[in-house]
C-alpha cells in the first residue's frame, strides 16, 4: 500500500541493544486473576514499548518476517515504535495482519517470528508479540484509520465463517474493492475467537473492534446461517450472485477417547465446556441463562496439551475449581501449547500430571462423574508425528478423584459443507481437499482454507490461508482463469 | 430478529408460533429443527420444526412450557421476535414407501411427528396415527393430523377423551391384532419412546425414534448432544435427531438431560419473580445489545 516512509534509525548501537533485558508484560497478579475473568496480560506502557522496540537487531535477513504465516513486516513495525510512531506501526501491521489485537494476544510467536529472532540466539528474544498487541491497542484507543479500498470491481465474495480464515479474508477481500459478506453459523461473530478463547486471554471487546473495523471497511456480516443447511453453496452462487465462495468453516467434531464413561454427567467435550463459558457466559450464570457445572469446591482435569487444554482449566479454576490438572500422555517438552500459557497456568496453581492418561470415568452411583482411573506412561519409539510415542506402564494403574473432567484431544471434520455440495472433493480424514498455495478446491469458484483444510491448527495458521485465499480470489476474478 | 406473525395456544401451556424465517422454510424437511435464543442473555434450545412454508417464508414451532425459555417463548405474541432462530439443522427423516406406518405422538411430540407423518402419507404410505395427553385439554394437533393419516387414534391418561391409555397400549394393539406393520415412529417424552422401542423390539419392527438431548450450538461443533447409540457415540445434531430407537441407551439419554436440573429450577423461580419485567425489557428492545452479531434474516 503505502511507500516506505523514512524511519529515524535506531539510536542505540548493536551492542548497547543487546544488553537490554526483555521487558517483561504487565500482568494481573495470579492469586487475584484465578479468581476472575479479567484479562490475565496488561499490556506495554508507550515507555516499555519504546524500550523493547529499541532491543531490534534490524537483521538483514529478517527472519522474523519470513517466518510468519501472514508476512507481518516486523522490523518495520518495530523501528516505527521505536521512533514514536505508533500510528505509523499500525498501518504497516495492518498492510499484512487485519487482527492484529487478536495474533499479538494469542499467536504462539515463539514458533514463528520470535522463535527466529536473532536475539534469541544470545538471549530473550525480541518481545514481537506483546509489540504487535501494543500498537493494536494504542490504535484502538486513538480510533482506528481505515486503509484505503480499490474502486469497486462489482464482484461479490462470500465467506463462510466469521473466525479467523474468513476475517482475515474478508480484510483483503473488501481492500481489493470486492463486495463481501461473512456467514456466521453462531449468533456472535468471531468464531474460535468467541466460542473457544475464554476472555481472560483474549477480551470480546478485542474481538469486537476487529470486526467494527472490518465492518466500517464496508464488510457486511450475516449471523445465524448455517451455510450448507440454511442455504447451499450452490444456491450462494447460483441463486444469491456471489462469484466466489471461501469456506473457512474450523475444525468442528470434538473427538472422544472411545473409553467407558464418557456419557457421565460431569465429562465436557472441550468444546462444550468452553462454548457454555465463552460463548454463553455460564459463568455469569443466572444473570446468562445457559448453565454450566457448579465446580466450586470440586476439583476438575483436563485430558490434552494444547491451548484449547489449557484455556479449559484455567476456565474450570476461574469457576471456582479447588484442584485443576492437566492430564496429558506425553511429557511437557512435547506439548503443543504456547509457553505463556503454561506458565500462566502453573502461576496459577494448576497441577501437571505429565505422561498420563485417563483408562476410565467412574461414576457415582448416581451418573455423575466421581473419579478417573488413569495410567502412567513412558516414551517409547517416535510416531507418524515424529514424536515418541507414550507407551503405558503395566500395573501403574491410579485413581484421580474429580467431579469435572475435559476432553481437549482434537477434532474432527465437521461434514457439513463436504456434504451438501455436490463434486467438493475431501481428503481420507474429511477434511476438504484445497491446494495449499491457491486454496483451491474441486469446484470452480470454491476456495476453504483453515482448520477445515488442515485439521485444528492455530489462528495465525488460519489467517495466513484466509491471505492466501483472498490473494487467489482476487486473481480469479480479476482473470477469470480457474 | 425473527418477527412472529401469528400465535396460536393450542392447549394450557402448549403455543404453535409461526415466525418468518423465508431462508429456513425454503429448505426445511420433515423431521429437522432449529436452535433458538430469544434474547441477548438466553440460551439456545433446539425445537423441531412442526410446519413450514416457503412460500410465505415462514415456519412453524410449537413450545410447551417447562422450563424458563420455553415458559418465555410461550409468552410471546404476533408482533414479538425471537433474536435468533438457525436451521434447518439435523438430517431429515427417511421418507420412502414403506407400507403401513406407526406415527406416535406423545404430547408435544405429536407436533415433532407432524410433519414427518404427512411426508409419510404425500409417499404413498398407509399413516396410522396414535397421539396422546395426559387429559383432554392437552391433546394436540388431532385435526391436522387427522389430515395427513389414514387412521387415527386418540389416547388419555384419564380416558377424558379418546380411549383410555398411553399410546404404546395402542402399539400393542394393532400388533397384538396381527397387523402388517413395516415402521414405526415415536416422538414424545424418554419413557414413551423406550415404550415404544420395548414394543417393537421382539417383533423386529423397525422403530424410529427422535431424541432431545441438551443441545449447544446444534452444528456438530460442542458435542453436547452427545447420544450412546449402539455403543457408540452418536452427536443429535448432525447424525440425527432420528435413531434406530432399538439401538438407543434410553438410560444415559434421561440421566444427560437431567445434569442441569437445579439450574433449570432456579432459573425458573427466578423468571416467575421478574416475568412481567424481563418481558417488558425484551418487548422495549433494551437488552438487545447484539455484542457481536451481525443481523439475521
Amino acid at each position: 500500500m503505502s511507500e516506505a516512509v523514512p524511519i529515524s534509525p535506531n539510536p542505540l548501537p548493536l551492542r548497547e541493544r543487546m544488553k537490554i533485558a526483555r521487558h517483561a508484560m504487565p500482568e494481573q497478579p495470579s492469586e487475584e486473576r484465578k479468581a476472575n475473568f479479567s484479562e490475565v496480560n496488561l499490556g506495554y506502557s508507550e515507555e516499555l514499548a519504546r524500550q523493547e522496540a529499541l532491543r531490534c537487531l534490524d537483521c538483514e535477513k529478517k527472519t522474523c518476517m519470513t517466518h510468519c504465516p501472514v508476512g507481518v513486516k516486523v522490523g518495520e513495525f518495530v523501528r516505527l515504535i521505536a521512533a514514536g510512531d505508533f500510528a505509523g506501526a499500525a498501518t504497516k501491521i495492518r498492510e499484512d495482519n487485519g487482527l492484529p489485537g487478536i495474533t499479538g494476544r494469542v499467536c504462539p510467536q515463539e514458533d514463528h517470528c520470535e522463535g527466529f529472532c536473532v536475539l534469541k540466539k544470545k538471549g530473550e528474544s525480541l518481545g514481537i508479540g506483546y509489540l504487535e498487541r501494543f500498537v493494536a491497542d494504542y490504535e484502538q484507543k486513538m480510533g482506528l484509520r481505515h486503509l484505503s479500498k480499490a474502486a469497486p470491481t462489482g464482484r461479490k465474495v462470500a465467506i463462510v465463517g466469521s473466525g479467523p480464515a474468513g476475517l482475515s479474508a474478508a480484510n483483503d477481500l473488501i481492500q481489493k474493492g470486492h463486495q463481501v459478506r461473512v456467514f456466521e453459523a453462531l449468533h456472535e461473530l468471531g468464531g474460535v475467537l468467541v466460542y473457544g478463547i475464554p476472555e481472560f486471554r483474549l477480551p470480546k471487546h478485542i474481538i469486537r473492534e476487529q470486526i467494527d473495523y472490518l465492518r466500517g471497511m464496508g464488510v457486511e456480516f450475516e449471523t445465524d446461517v448455517v451455510v450448507g443447511k440454511t442455504i447451499s453453496i450452490d444456491e450462494l452462487m447460483e441463486e444469491e450472485g456471489y462469484d466466489a465462495v471461501f469456506v473457512a468453516t474450523g475444525a468442528g467434531l470434538p473427538q472422544f477417547m472411545k473409553i467407558p464413561g464418557e456419557h457421565l454427567m460431569g465429562v465436557y467435550s472441550a468444546n462444550e465446556f468452553l462454548t457454555r463459558i465463552n460463548l454463553m457466559r455460564a459463568y455469569e450464570f443466572p444473570r446468562y441463562d445457559q448453565p454450566i457445572f457448579d465446580l466450586r469446591g470440586k476439583d476438575a482435569a483436563v485430558i490434552g496439551g494444547g491451548n484449547t487444554a489449557l484455556d479449559s482449566i484455567r476456565s474450570a479454576l476461574r469457576l471456582g475449581a479447588r484442584k485443576a490438572y492437566v492430564i496429558y500422555r506425553r511429557s511437557e517438552a512435547e506439548m503443543p501449547a504456547r509457553a505463556e500459557e503454561v506458565k500462566h497456568a502453573k502461576q496459577e496453581g494448576i497441577e501437571f500430571q505429565m505422561l498420563t492418561a485417563p483408562v476410565e470415568f467412574l461414576p457415582d452411583n448416581k451418573g455423575w462423574l466421581r473419579a478417573m482411573r488413569c495410567v502412567r506412561m513412558e516414551l517409547g519409539q517416535p510416531d507418524a508425528s515424529g514424536r515418541r510415542r507414550p507407551v503405558p506402564i503395566p500395573g501403574s494403574e491410579f485413581e484421580l478423584p474429580v467431579a469435572v473432567a475435559v476432553l481437549a484431544i482434537g477434532t474432527s471434520a465437521n461434514p457439513i459443507i463436504q456434504s451438501t455440495t455436490p463434486g467438493l472433493a475431501t481428503d481420507k480424514r474429511g477434511y476438504i481437499a484445497a491446494d495449499e498455495q491457491s486454496q483451491r478446491t474441486s469446484r470452480k469458484g470454491v476456495f476453504a482454507g483453515g482448520d477445515i483444510v488442515t485439521g485444528s491448527a492455530t489462528v495465525i495458521l488460519a489467517m495466513g490461508a484466509g491471505r492466501r485465499a483472498a490473494k487467489s480470489i482476487h486473481e480469479y476474478l480479476t482473470t477469470g482463469v480457474w | 430478529m425473527f418477527k412472529i406473525i401469528e400465535t396460536r395456544e393450542l392447549a394450557p401451556g402448549i403455543k404453535r408460533l409461526v415466525i418468518e424465517a423465508s431462508r429456513i422454510a425454503r429448505r426445511h424437511q420433515a423431521g429437522q429443527f432449529v436452535i433458538i435464543r430469544v434474547y441477548e442473555q438466553g440460551e439456545r434450545i433446539p425445537l423441531t420444526i412442526e410446519n413450514s412454508d416457503a412460500q410465505r417464508g415462514t415456519i412453524s414451532i410449537v413450545v410447551q412450557a417447562v422450563g424458563k425459555t420455553t415458559r418465555l417463548v410461550n409468552v410471546l405474541e404476533a408482533g414479538d421476535a425471537i433474536l435468533d432462530v438457525v436451521g434447518p439443522l439435523g438430517k431429515p427423516s427417511e421418507i420412502a414407501k414403506f407400507g403401513t406406518v406407526v406415527v406416535m405422538g406423545g404430547g408435544v411430540g405429536t407436533a415433532e411427528a407432524f410433519s414427518t407423518a404427512a411426508a409419510l402419507k404425500k409417499a404413498g404410505n398407509h399413516v396410522i396415527a396414535i397421539i396422546g395427553a395426559r387429559s383432554r385439554q392437552l391433546v394436540i394437533l388431532e385435526e391436522e393430523m387427522r389430515g395427513v393419516s389414514d387412521e387415527l387414534y386418540v389416547m388419555t391418561d384419564d380416558g377424558s377423551y379418546g380411549e383410555k391409555g398411553v399410546v404404546t397400549d395402542k402399539l400393542r394393539d394393532c400388533i397384538a391384532g396381527g397387523r402388517r406393520i413395516d415402521l414405526v415412529l415415536a416422538v414424545g417424552p424418554i419413557p414413551m419412546m423406550k415404550a415404544a422401542a420395548d414394543a417393537t423390539r421382539n417383533e423386529g419392527i423397525r422403530t424410529i425414534v427422535s431424541l432431545n438431548p441438551i443441545m449447544i450450538d446444534g452444528t456438530g461443533m460442542c458435542g453436547g448432544c452427545r447420544v450412546l447409540v449402539n455403543g457408540e457415540s452418536k452427536f443429535a445434531c448432525v447424525d440425527g435427531p432420528e435413531f434406530d430407537a432399538h439401538q438407543v441407551n434410553f438410560e444415559v439419554l434421561t440421566q444427560r438431560n437431567s445434569m442441569y436440573r437445579d439450574e433449570e429450577k432456579k432459573a425458573m423461580e427466578e423468571f416467575e419473580s421478574e416475568r412481567e419485567e424481563l418481558i417488558e425489557r425484551i418487548r422495549s428492545g433494551e437488552m438487545r445489545e447484539c455484542v457481536l452479531a451481525g443481523g439475521g434474516k
